[in-house]
């Protein structure tokens, strides 16, 4: 319900470097942890739910993490879904402080993907990994990440007639929030964008095609960065150092291949009327919606999904700036400036989360004129192959 | 059709018991498929169980290679240099016409002519040990 008061985030931090040199992945989860702790006005002790999606620790995922941070939490999550890991993190920690398993949780996040993706792959060391029938019947094609989306955004022009102009709207609206959030415009920088500028559809749609038919500005960036948030049960929210931003209502669900799937709808269309549901509140309450941008493909598909508007009218939806967070009729759409075009360390589902509780703290670079009701949905894996969401709708008092 | 100077591109990795028999039949250049002995739900990519029921008997079909473009992409940068080497290379979700859906690359001349709907049939190409169901324009033949 709206007046749920179970659990609220109440300390949060985003890293804020992009291009880190002679740091960790380790390092980056571990100081954002402190800052968020700090954020809350709570310490390392008070921690006693630990969740890790083993992004610096595969198989043992919060095991390490315990130790590197010196907790012994009575409740440990090693969800490890992609980019959609912190919105099923959130999730758990909702149930577990509402079971009274626990009463504060710490969610972190560490990537160094930027820096790797210069260092040398593919030599030396055998591969640990077991081949599934699903990457035998897969990887012969090389299909790569962004043609994976393009399957889909491809379909969706088929079934609908969605253009090219009205995706690029997407990452149009995210470059406008990018831009008055310094943190992103220092990004844009570090990463070197060309273009450090507010940018038109003409300037997505003129960028070169990558994979048929996403351009490169309908792809979001690869980064450095991480982050952390604390969320805890009601009586300890009360005394934190902000305003609580309750976690109202949860969804969760993955997608696959199948016969006769129809690749445009993604797995929030199961997530979000769960989450929407348990919270009470109807995609027209939400002030934010922090959608996660991989591609303006994913935002496409996924507001439909979420019931922002209906299957195939996703593209009429976002058009004319709509999603801007100083215009009416929609809520405002990825305000930090998204993975587009502010962060995107491979898993991005935790700033959706960091975002959402600014705009309901009112410490937004675009901020939203009281903003109420947020809604995070994370997405993880490949939209076009196999993908996990999971939706949370947000609230202040 | 890989050269010696071509890089190769990744091939499936065995043992995997699921997918072994449908490359098996791959090198006699039979394009299959299952479906469930007891209630006859078409199962794809292969396992060794139903979907649908609990049943755990599969029956393998072949299929006659045709269907048509489910959705489609062009792929115009990659990472991986077989298929750098390759580029624009498109590759599609195919729906075959017994009622089975595949991933597979189209090989043709003009990629960005490839439209959803268009009718393809299978081709094969050898990478190595490895033969490979790729698909073709219906009109290439």
């Amino acid at each position: 319900m709206a007046s749920d008061r179970t659990a609220a985030i109440v300390g949060i931090h985003e890293y804020p470097d992009r291009k880190v040199e002679g740091v960790s992945a380790m390092q980056i989860k571990a100081h954002s942890a402190a800052r968020a702790l700090e954020d809350a006005g709570l310490g390392w002790s008070d921690v006693d739910a630990l969740y890790d999606a083993g992004e610096t620790t595969p198989g043992m995922a919060g095991v390490v993490m315990a130790e590197y941070l010196n907790l012994h939490p009575r409740v440990v999550d090693g969800t490890g879904v992609g980019g959609s890991s912190y919105e099923f993190h959130a999730a758990h920690a909702l149930a577990a402080i509402r079971e009274k398993k626990a009463r504060v949780a710490l969610l972190t996040y560490g990537s160094t993907a930027k820096s790797d993706s210069r260092m040398p792959s593919g030599i030396g060391g055998p591969r640990l990994d077991r081949p599934t029938p699903a990457a035998n019947m897969e990887t012969p094609w090389g299909l790569t990440l962004i043609g994976s989306y393009a399957l889909v955004a491809a379909r969706h022009m088929h079934q609908y007639g969605t253009t090219a102009e009205e995706l690029a709207e997407i990452a149009v609206t995210t470059r406008y929030h990018a831009m008055r959030n310094p943190e992103a415009v220092r990004a844009l920088e570090a990463l070197h964008f060309r273009d450090i500028r507010e940018i038109t559809t003409g300037d997505v749609t003129g960028s070169r095609l990558i994979a048929d038919p996403l351009h490169l500005l309908d792809c979001c960036m690869v980064s450095d960065g991480g982050g952390a948030v604390v969320i805890a049960d009601a009586a300890v929210a009360r005394d934190t150092r902000h305003r609580p931003v309750w976690l109202l209502g949860s969804g969760e669900a993955v997608g696959y291949p199948e016969n006769a799937r129809d690749i445009t709808v993604t797995a929030g269309a199961q997530s979000g009327p769960i989450a929407f549901a348990q919270a009470g509140l109807r995609p027209e309450d939400m002030d934010i919606a922090m959608i996660y941008d991989s591609f303006t493909i994913t935002v496409l598909a996924i507001l439909e999904d979420l019931g922002f508007c209906a299957k195939g009218e996703g593209g009429a939806y976002v058009a004319g700036g709509r999603l801007r967070f100083d215009r009416p009729g929609g809520p405002a759409l990825n305000t930090d400036g998204g993975g587009l075009s502010s962060n995107h360390p491979g898993m991005r589902g935790l700033f959706l989360l960091i975002e959402a509780v600014r705009q309901l703290r009112g410490d937004s670079t675009s901020q939203v004129p009281d903003a109420r009701y947020a809604v995070a949905h994370g997405n993880g894996g490949q939209l076009g192959t196999r993908h996990a969401a999971s939706t949370i709708i947000l609230g202040r008092d | 059709m890989a050269s010696d100077i071509e890089p190769a591109r990744p091939v499936p990795r065995f043992p995997e018991p699921d997918t072994e028999p449908f490359y098996a039949r791959c090198r006699e250049h039979r394009l299959s498929y299952q479906t469930c002995r007891s209630c006859g739900a078409i199962v794809f990519y292969p396992r060794s169980h139903c979907t649908r029921c609990t049943a755990t008997e599969l029956q393998w079909h072949d299929s006659e290679g045709r269907g048509l473009i489910y959705s489609v992409t062009v792929m115009r940068q990659h990472s991986h240099p077989a298929f750098r080497a390759r580029l624009p290379v498109a590759v599609a979700l195919v729906d075959l016409d017994e009622g089975f859906r595949m991933f597979s690359e189209i090989i043709t001349t003009d990629p960005s002519a490839l439209r959803i709907g268009q009718r393809v049939t299978v081709t094969w190409i050898e990478e190595g040990d490895v033969v490979l169901p790729a698909f073709t324009p219906a009109e290439e033949c």
